[in-house]
């Protein structure tokens, strides 16, 4: 069970803003995370506290393919991110690295930013404890649903190579 | 089946696939870059395998900040040439090197047919060549260096058809500016777009690897054209493995079918700060620059340097504005060189630059300060992408931005050349 305050954001932030190319020369995810959000929320990295969820509409994540974004958010401290949809690449990045994701239109149109939410990862249930709202996430398909219960993709290909299942 | 979905088919062992359905795809070519190779060699490391599952289907490319520009991003590129030169895989140093999209299809590394997923983005540039080509992250490049495939969602294709001839100074840019600010940033989210029409088979191969370069600016998975005379002569002098050319079916199902009649287009300008929010260039015309960039992935072959030598030799580059013109990479700066258009570069007042990314993500070589104004061939213009979170962007083709450099301000080929 996940809870925490809200961090909203609009449509299309792309890998720019969640961590601008300029900080790329390091990989480390504590160094990254001192620049996430920085062009666009410069406060961000000040009120984030471990556990608060970030919340977009639409294309959370387009542009780059840098797991950068991602890395950056989850070193940030934000357990997940809801959004109306996500960008194909950030979406397979975060799934792969351990950061949930929920698609859900509902929670994003009725949550305000600094309400407190509460989200049960494998029923995709979100409470909104400060409206005393709740919803339904997008399920999983069942090969995602797989893959992040082997704990990512790199849990998953150790035990593929393990059981030689490679075509 | 759709050509994408021909080409996903023949990669699984599967002899048809459909949109949605989740499968394991074997790879002809993995990339990755001195920014996302790091942290893919960081995971390939916890997979715990010695050796990577074929070197010569790896290919890592130092081409971000290279040559590099601090000590940070030098550990990253010793740590990706370490690795390359520890497992064998393939290579390319700087003064050998060029931008990752640039130098793959022109080194004959990618053919027709191929399966490519690469740490970047831009990836899907070579469907340009009827390649599948996708970019993902570095754990997904990491888990594919391990084994060889990799598991995709088999994306719905949408079909656009571009019809007429197109004008002067128009290229496959503009159709591809236009076509976002048509569809939207998210228009074509989890989608392979195939390219068609009149306009598509008149257009050099330079210009399509612009059009599927941009793909993803659309949201799009990958970018394909199909395979025609004129890809044919591209890859035949290159290729060192045979290839397979794939043709989409007469029955194959589209998502979406979109036409456009291009015969009246007129070069595009993306305005900051989105790829779709784009103009005619007539109507964002006395748009004062700083700086004008010609280069990039998306526009530093041959031809958009031949077309920036067409419209700079002779003329003056604006007092007030820096010209950077980067080749994208050394056979495409040699091939310059002894056209004589480094020489046209240089006497007009413009920088040339070795390879590299550089300004087009605010690497190095052109960072923009605060309120700050730079016309640029390359493909994003997000806030902050080249610098100041306070700078802007404008996108266009070479002959736009070439054009704006002498006159120091947003304008069309046209004022220069009639
Ligand atoms: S030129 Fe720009 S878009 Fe292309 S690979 Fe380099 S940074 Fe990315």
């Amino acid at each position: 069970m996940l809870k925490g305050k809200v961090h909203k954001y609009g449509a299309n932030v792309d890998t720019d803003a969640i961590i601008p190319a300029r900080y790329l020369n390091v990989s480390e995810p504590a160094e990254l995370a001192k620049h996430c959000m920085e062009d666009i929320d410069r406060d961000f990295v000040k009120k984030v506290k471990p556990g608060d969820i970030m919340m977009a509409t639409t294309n959370f994540g387009c542009g780059s393919s840098r797991e950068h974004a991602p890395l950056a958010i989850k070193a940030a401290g934000i357990s997940c991110i809801i959004a109306k949809s996500f960008a194909r690449i950030f979406f397979r990045n975060a799934i792969n690295i351990g950061l949930p994701l929920l698609e859900c239109d509902a929670a994003v149109d009725k949550t305000e930013a600094g309400d407190t939410l509460e989200v049960e990862l494998y029923s995709g249930r979100i409470k909104n404890l400060t409206r005393g709202m709740e919803f339904t996430a997008k399920p999983y398909p069942k090969f995602m649903a797989e893959l992040i219960s082997a704990g990512g993709l790199i849990e998953y290909t150790r035990k593929r190579l393990a059981s030689r299942e490679i075509i | 089946m759709t050509l994408a979905e021909k080409i996903l088919a023949a990669h699984t062992d599967k002899k048809k696939v459909s949109p949605g359905e989740f499968i394991n795809v074997r790879v002809d070519l993995i990339l990755a870059n001195d920014i996302t190779a790091p942290i893919a060699i960081r995971e390939f490391q916890r997979i715990g395998v010695d050796k990577v599952f074929d070197p010569k289907k790896v290919v890592m490319v130092p081409d971000h900040f290279v040559p590099n520009k601090d000590i940070a991003s030098a550990e990253q590129a010793k740590l990706m040439r370490e690795f390359a030169r520890e497992q064998e895989i393939l290579y390319f140093e700087v003064g050998q090197m060029g931008i990752e999209h640039v130098l793959l299809p022109e080194q004959g590394l990618v053919l027709p047919g191929d399966v490519v997923i690469g740490a970047d983005s831009h990836t899907c540039t070579y469907g340009a060549l009827g390649a599948f080509a996708t970019g993902m992250g570095s754990t997904d490049i990491a888990a594919a260096m391990a084994t060889g495939d990799i598991w995709m969602k088999v994306p719905p294709t949408i079909k656009l058809i571009y019809h007429g001839n197109l004008g002067k100074w128009v290229s496959g840019k503009d159709l591809i500016l236009y076509t976002i600010s048509n569809i939207g940033v998210d228009g074509a989210l989890y989608s392979a777009m195939e390219f068609v029409g009149e306009a598509i088979d008149t257009l050099s191969i330079d210009s399509r690897f612009t059009m599927a370069n941009m793909a993803i600016e659309a949201g799009a998975k990958a970018g394909l054209f199909r395979v025609d005379n004129k890809t044919q002569l591209y890859v035949k002098s290159r290729a060192k493995r045979p290839y397979l050319v794939y043709e989409p079916d007469n029955d194959a199902e589209y998502s979406q079918v979109i036409e456009y009649d291009v015969s009246l287009l007129e070069p595009q300008v993306a305005l900051p700060h989105s790829p779709a929010n784009t103009k005619p260039v007539s109507q964002v015309e006395n748009i004062d620059i700083n700086q004008a960039v010609i280069g990039s992935c998306t526009n530093g072959r041959l031809e958009d340097l031949r077309i920036a030598a067409q419209i700079l030799k002779g003329r003056k580059v604006h007092p007030e504005v820096r010209c950077i013109i980067i080749p994208g990479s050394q056979q495409v700066y040699l091939d310059a060189l002894v056209e004589g258009l480094i020489e046209a570069f240089i006497k007009a007042g413009a920088a040339v630059s070795t390879p590299t990314c550089g300004p087009c993500l605010g690497g190095h070589m052109g960072v923009l300060a605060a309120g700050e104004r730079c016309i640029s061939t390359t493909n994003r213009n997000f806030v902050g992408r080249m610098g100041s979170p306070k700078s802007e962007v404008y996108l266009a083709n070479p002959a736009v931005a070439a054009a704006s450099a002498i006159m120091g301000r947003i304008t069309s080929p046209g004022e220069i050349l009639g």
